[in-house]
């Protein structure tokens, strides 16, 4: 596998040849902030065009086509036209709250996404508790949605950010308990070691069983927590118009719009760096020559084709199940998947205290 | 280890909070520049499908997602504690099941309690 470390420390070494230490470390937090932006944007006009044409395609049509060949320029042209709507602010909502609300929804998701390692040294944020800091991060942009349906104004909107915070907040323990069994099973909290820790196989593999068991709790949690799918119903169209961002027009729309396909993404990144091995390509114990000729796919396209495909698997969830009431919601977390999720850590827990995984 | 070595995780992730919120102030500005402004005393009265808002919409609102917060609470907590454990289970081996078991049991009576006294029903 190529490593990166050697293309940021020759760029460090050549920043450090003619200026002093703080000046490089400056340019170099500001190219690392313009990387994150550009891969930001690009990665949402991807999602958005992904979703159109995924949602035409399960619905027999052929979604967005005049725009570009295969309506690929569509995006660029929804993202202009969202760029010059008026950005109206309705007659008593609270100004600073409303105003507030975008930037700690796309702050959070921004900073998580610095998180996620694309390839071998390729990652910007790497904490020692790196999956403790992704959901402490994630906990933050739940504060955005409550304070954009509050600020509004609107009682629509305060209904859609209640729901959207009792759903988030419920489902983000099924989705730490998940991510605790595989914690449990590779014995520490880095992303990057969990990856390396994926050398031999990756932990679906490994772990089997319980392993199995916490993806597919994992999936629905992560559903849930990015408020798609059956469980859209922050947004009910028929009950709430909109949800918690009825009231927002303009770019100021755009915003939750953005954090909620890049929080689609963050989700299926971390789902394939903690289960599918994330940049580390398939490797099968015994079969030499097929890990060699693996080796060749470079990582941040491993973690990018296994990312895309657990998006694939989230949105075929919206066009397949109808939307659930918020009384079946509340209860299915509570009395079966974060049951079912504890169990599952303890049976993680004797798997590798007795050495019967892989 | 981080990407550029030299560089702590604090400061990276503090960079990574402010190109989030350059992202919002960026765009803001450019849609202020660009987008077109008209003024009407109709368009400032919130949407709600055309209904006028009747009385505060910022008011105290149903109880029921008050339990589930607390619950909530409770919960967060103890995954905060299980962290830390199931970082060294692997090390520690069979004897961390018994310490584990103690402090899970204790909470799932605790999820029972909830559960029997009607907490987890949505009325």
């Amino acid at each position: 596998m190529f490593d990166f470390d050697i293309v940021t420390s020759w760029f460090n070494g050549l920043l450090t040849g003619f200026m002093p230490q703080w000046a490089a470390t400056l340019i170099e937090c500001v190219v690392i902030g313009v990387i994150v932006l550009l891969v930001y944007a690009l990665l949402a006009l991807f999602y958005i065009l992904y979703e159109r044409k995924l949602c035409a395609w399960f619905q027999c049509r052929l979604g967005p086509m005049r725009v570009g060949r295969w309506g690929v320029l569509q995006v660029f042209a929804d993202m202009f036209k969202i760029l010059i709507k008026e950005l109206i602010c309705l007659k008593g909502t609270d100004k600073f709250l409303f105003k507030l609300a975008p930037y700690i929804v796309i702050t959070s998701s921004v900073t998580m996404l610095a998180c996620l390692p694309w390839g071998k040294g390729l990652q910007i944020i790497d904490y020692n508790i790196g999956i403790f800091f992704i959901l402490a991060v994630s906990s933050v942009g739940i504060l955005g949605i409550l304070l954009a349906g509050w600020s509004s104004n609107n009682k629509y909107t305060l209904i859609g950010a209640m729901r959207s915070g009792a759903q988030m907040v419920s489902y983000e323990l099924s989705l730490g308990l998940a991510m605790i069994t595989i914690v449990c099973l590779a014995g520490t909290m880095n992303i990057t070691e969990i990856v390396a820790e994926q050398d031999k196989a990756w932990f679906l593999f490994r772990g089997h069983i319980p392993a199995i068991i916490a993806f597919v709790i994992y999936l629905i949690a992560a559903t849930a927590e990015t408020n798609r799918g059956p469980f859209d119903l922050p947004e009910a169209e028929h009950e709430l118009t909109a949800g918690y961002h009825t009231e927002y027009s303009g770019i100021h729309f755009g915003f939750f719009y953005l954090a909620e396909y890049l929080n689609l993404f963050i989700v299926s990144g971390i789902a394939s760096l903690m289960f599918l091995g994330g940049w580390m390509p398939l490797h099968i114990p015994g079969l030499d020559g097929f890990n060699n000729v693996m080796n060749f796919i470079p990582g941040p396209v491993w973690f990018l084709a296994k990312a895309f495909f657990i998006s694939y698997v989230i949105i075929w969830f919206k066009w397949t199940f109808p939307r659930i009431r918020i009384d079946q919601m509340l209860s299915f977390e509570w009395k079966y998947l974060m049951p079912i999720a504890l169990a599952n850590l303890v049976l993680m827990a004797c798997f590798v205290a007795f050495g019967w995984h892989f | 280890m981080n990407l550029l070595l030299e560089i702590s995780n604090g400061a990276l992730a503090i960079t990574a909070a402010i190109t989030g919120v350059f992202l919002v102030f960026a765009a803001l500005l450019i849609a202020r520049l660009i987008s077109p402004r008209s003024f009407s005393v109709k368009k400032s009265e919130p949407y709600e499908c055309g209904i006028p808002t009747r009385g505060q919409s910022m008011i105290q609102f149903k109880a029921g997602y008050y339990i589930f917060a607390i619950l909530f609470l409770i919960f967060d907590v103890e995954t905060v504690f299980l962290y830390p454990w199931a970082v060294v289970t692997r090390s520690m081996g069979p004897q961390s099941l018994a310490v584990i078991g103690v402090f899970l049991f204790i909470l799932v009576l605790g999820l029972a309690y909830a559960w029997r006294k009607g907490a987890l029903k949505w009325s």
